[in-house]
């Protein structure tokens, strides 16, 4: 195999009549931004929830790291290296910043089996996880209850806790939603360096972002993966304007 | 053992079964459609059972018993949902589970001091206290019989009240999507009222029957409402058939645990001993079978994933 | 508004304040009746921790307080007919030491909250409320049918158990054992909310996902939880049953379950002295309403409905800033 960190080998997925995901197959490689585009209802989110763990496909492999996952929990997937967020912010909205950004430091270290010294004064954690904020930029709202923050802050918040997690190959359902112009910018640069760190596969409706990060694209219609490829050859592909970027541009 | 006594604790079985399809209906439908957790449904069957003793008492008639069981328990469970049950419908499980236990305080304390500590007594009806004779020459109850028929009646009307009337199509409706059954148009409040007043009825009348073969009294319905709660996690909840089901289970298992246990160990322990490990393994019998339930589907028989 | 961890002060030296006030004017039967509000406090701080910090609406605790009555009741009794408990494989004799029986209390109900809640947990939601339930009522018939402890009439314990140094008869030597518990307890508690495994707890409550996603198991969180709650309960039982000196299938009930989620209630989910305000509240409408009509649980009742309707929080909710746990 090549430098592939996620190999997805012809997963098939079908909820009843409707095929969520048909004979996929998607590799994200290491040092690259792998955007996953497609029409609403193309199948992203449950092609995402089976890369994470949260649903099994009927057919076909998954392998992180030349391991296959295709069976693993969430919890063990995420203990290999996956590192995740979500299209809807999965967060604890009663915890702080700092507190959510320690679970995740906490998940990564292990000893959540500790039942007696405080958890906030572990010097270790707390350094990991407040750099992690700082490096997203909410270091100034690290003490603010989550259910307080702006749904684009509610974003950064989610990729914080993701690099607590050192992953060897980030997740990302559509982290640019919801936020202004300004937020996108500076995620869009943030997440340009972080692919030198590692891989990432982005899921994401902002086709400024999409074309400014991406290496590669892969484009979902139906189910189906129709086209795979670069910036340019995606944009010049006959199906995908017809299928997708035809109705954006009409 | 002879055939004739397992045939008839079969039937048994099946009497007590059917007294806790009608408990359990009633609780699954509610959670179904208005997704509320009622512990005060055994307040509901109790009040069932009181509103026919007294009624029997001074009228003598247990039809006009029966018929004063359905409308009391409706009527005080369209006033409860009214007054208390609607305001939790949006809260979580916990505050509902707090609201509808301390309904059960203050309707069992009402109803003590209303009647009394000391059981009532309803009388099985001259016309059915005798036995009927089945074919294979088995005499049965014909009360129970009566009972498994009424169980059998109810639950044909159920399933047809739910999947050929209006009222059904919209209690499958609102059991799917809440929001949507309100953008149809349906008073949602009067349907919620409705289904909670049509389970009530259901408990009220079950707690009736039953009364008539067990004592009248306060405390009488948890003891049932704990075994509706079993049946409901065996059938899968919100599931009527699942309800059938799990409570035809549950009754068979019970009363035949009861029976057979202590003759199994019997076989091989000396009889005052096989007769306590038996009866006390039968106890915790309906608990195993909930437990391998659990183990092996752990949303019921008929529960949706 | 104080704040909440000034409030707890207060309450705890109430509560001692009360036992040795009575205790100067001679007034035994107060210091019991206080005894019993610290036994039942502890009992709420258990169930609390499954509750409050994991989420988990459990109306089975009357299992573990039960458990814990019956570790007291069948050692005491075999200790008191000098019976041994089982001779093969190896002799077990019964005992009256406290400590002892505090130890058989706790691992038995821990034992049997892991079965438990390995079986319950594979549920959620109002399912794991019924199935809870269910488990408690199936300890409380097998109490009932046992005949070897007494059954349906419960066990008599003649002499209260020992512990080493101390008068165990005399009211204020009991309550101080029972307090000195209880404080231990709440401080472990208290360590434990802010531990690592708070940390992750309470988010699993929260948000189960967010768990999955940092590589944490919410199963396994929540089962050490109730575990921990159902050995905290199960202490509380045997205490009880030495206040009593008896036991009976009444600590099994499903009114036992529902009580000890009443303290909570009253006092404050998730509070760390919810719990305590909870029960000594409960003792005090007992003793109060109690004098005044014999229906009091009607009265207890329609208080309960209000506070759940229109006072969520508790008297804690009412008076004290909530406080932070992890900051």
């Amino acid at each position: 195999m090549s430098d592939a960190v996620l190999n997805i080998l012809n997963i098939s997925k079908s909820f009843g009549a409707l095929k969520a995901s048909d004979d996929v197959t998607l590799d994200v490689r290491a040092g690259e931004i792998h955007a996953l585009i497609g029409p609403n209802g193309a199948g992203k989110s449950t092609l995402i929830a089976q890369i994470a763990g949260k649903l099994k496909p009927d057919t076909g492999k998954i392998d992180l790291l030349g391991m296959d996952v295709t069976r693993m929990s969430i919890a063990e997937r995420a203990n290999l290296g996956l590192g995740r967020t979500f299209q809807i912010s999965e967060l604890a909205m009663a915890y702080t910043v700092l507190e959510n950004v320690m679970l995740g430091a906490l998940g990564k270290r292990g000893g959540a089996f500790r039942f007696f010294k405080p958890v906030m004064k572990d010097a270790e954690l707390r350094e990991r996880a407040e750099s992690a904020i700082e490096r997203v930029g909410l270091s100034q709202h690290m003490n603010k209850v989550t259910s307080e923050l702006s749904h684009g802050q509610r974003r950064q918040l989610e990729v914080a806790v993701a690099l607590t997690l050192e992953p060897k190959i980030f997740l990302m359902d559509e982290p640019m939603a919801g936020m202004g112009a300004e937020g996108s910018k500076m995620l869009t640069s943030f997440l340009d360096e972080l692919r030198g760190q590692a891989p990432i596969l982005l899921v994401e409706h902002d086709m400024d972002a999409v074309f400014a990060l991406a290496d590669r694209i892969s484009v979902l219609v139906y189910g189906k993966v129709i086209a795979t490829g670069s910036v340019d050859y995606i944009r010049n592909h006959d199906e995908v304007r017809r299928a997708y970027l035809g109705e954006e541009a009409a | 053992m002879s055939t004739v006594l397992i045939i008839e604790q079969i039937l048994n079985g099946l009497q007590f079964g059917v007294m806790l399809f009608l408990m359990a209906a009633g609780l699954t439908l509610i959670f179904g459609v208005m997704g509320l957790i009622n512990l005060a449904h055994g307040s509901l069957y109790m009040v069932g059972a009181f509103a026919a003793a007294a009624v029997a008492a001074s009228t003598g008639s247990f039809l006009l018993a029966l018929a004063a069981s359905l409308a009391a328990a409706a009527i005080v469970g369209a006033i409860i949902e009214l007054v208390v049950i609607r305001r939790l419908y949006d809260r979580d499980h916990l505050d509902q589970v707090l609201a509808t236990f301390a309904l059960i305080l203050i309707f069992s304390e009402t109803t003590r001091w209303l009647f009394g500590s000391f059981p009532l007594f309803l009388d099985v009806p001259e016309a059915l206290s005798g036995t009927v004779t089945l074919p294979g020459g088995i005499a049965y109850s014909s009360y129970r019989l009566m009972i498994i028929s009424v169980g059998i009646i109810v639950a044909v009307g159920l399933f047809l009240l739910i999947s050929k009337t209006r009222i059904g199509m919209r209690i499958r409706a609102g059991e799917n999507d809440r929001e949507m059954i309100g953008a149809l148009g349906v008073d949602i409040s009067k349907l919620y009222t409705l289904i909670f007043a049509l389970g009530a009825a259901l408990a009220g009348l079950s707690g009736a029957l039953v009364g008539a073969i067990q004592s009248v009294q306060v405390g009488m319905g948890e003891p049932v409402l704990i075994l509706a709660f079993v049946v409901i996690v065996i059938g899968g909840i919100g599931s009527i058939k699942g309800a059938l089901v799990g409570a035809i289970l549950v009754g068979l298992t019970d009363t035949l645990g009861r029976v057979m246990l202590p003759l199994f160990f019997a076989n091989f322990m000396e009889q005052s001993s096989a007769t306590s490990v038996g009866s006390s393994l039968a106890s915790m019998s309906i608990y195993i079978l909930m437990a391998a339930v659990l183990i092996f589907k752990p949303t019921g028989l008929f529960g949706r994933a | 508004m104080i704040s909440e961890r000034f409030f707890n002060y207060i309450v705890a030296l109430l509560i001692l304040g009360t036992a040795l006030v009575a205790w100067v004017m001679d007034e035994p039967f107060l210091i019991t009746l206080t005894t019993k509000a610290v036994i039942l406090a502890l009992a709420g701080v258990g169930l609390n921790l499954a509750l409050g910090q994991g989420g988990l609406i459990s109306l089975g605790h009357a299992a573990f307080f039960g458990l814990g009555g019956y570790a007291m009741g069948v050692l005491a009794s075999h200790a008191q007919t000098f019976t041994p408990l089982m001779e093969a494989p190896f002799l077990i004799v019964g005992t009256n030491s406290m400590p002892v029986i505090w130890l058989v209390a706790i691992v038995a109900s821990s034992l049997c909250a892991f079965v438990i809640g390995l079986l319950s947990l594979r549920t959620s939601g109002v399912y794991f409320i019924m199935v809870t339930l269910a488990f408690g009522q199936m300890l409380y018939y097998f109490s009932i049918s046992w005949p070897a402890y007494g059954g349906e009439d419960g066990l008599s314990i003649y002499v209260r158990n020992s512990f080493p140094g101390l008068n165990t008869l005399d009211p204020i030597q009991f309550f101080g054992i029972c307090f000195a518990i209880l404080m231990l307890v709440i401080y472990g508690v208290s360590r434990l909310t802010h531990s690592p495994f708070g940390l992750a707890l309470n988010g699993a409550r929260q948000n189960a996902q967010r768990v999955h996603t940092v590589g944490l198991n919410p199963f396994k969180l929540q089962l050490a939880a109730f575990t921990i709650s159902g050995a905290i309960t199960g202490l509380a039982g045997a205490l009880f049953a030495d206040l009593n000196r008896f036991v009976s299938p009444t600590m099994f009930s499903w009114q036992t379950s529902g009580e000890i989620m009443i303290f909570i209630i009253l006092g404050g989910v998730a509070r760390l002295y919810g719990p305590v305000v909870g029960a000594a509240l409960f003792i005090l409408l007992e003793h109060w309403l109690g004098g005044l009509s014999d229906f009091w649980h009607v009265y207890l009742g329609i208080i309960l409905l209000c506070v759940v309707l229109f006072a969520r929080g508790g008297l804690i909710g009412a008076l004290a800033k909530k406080e932070r746990a992890h900051v």
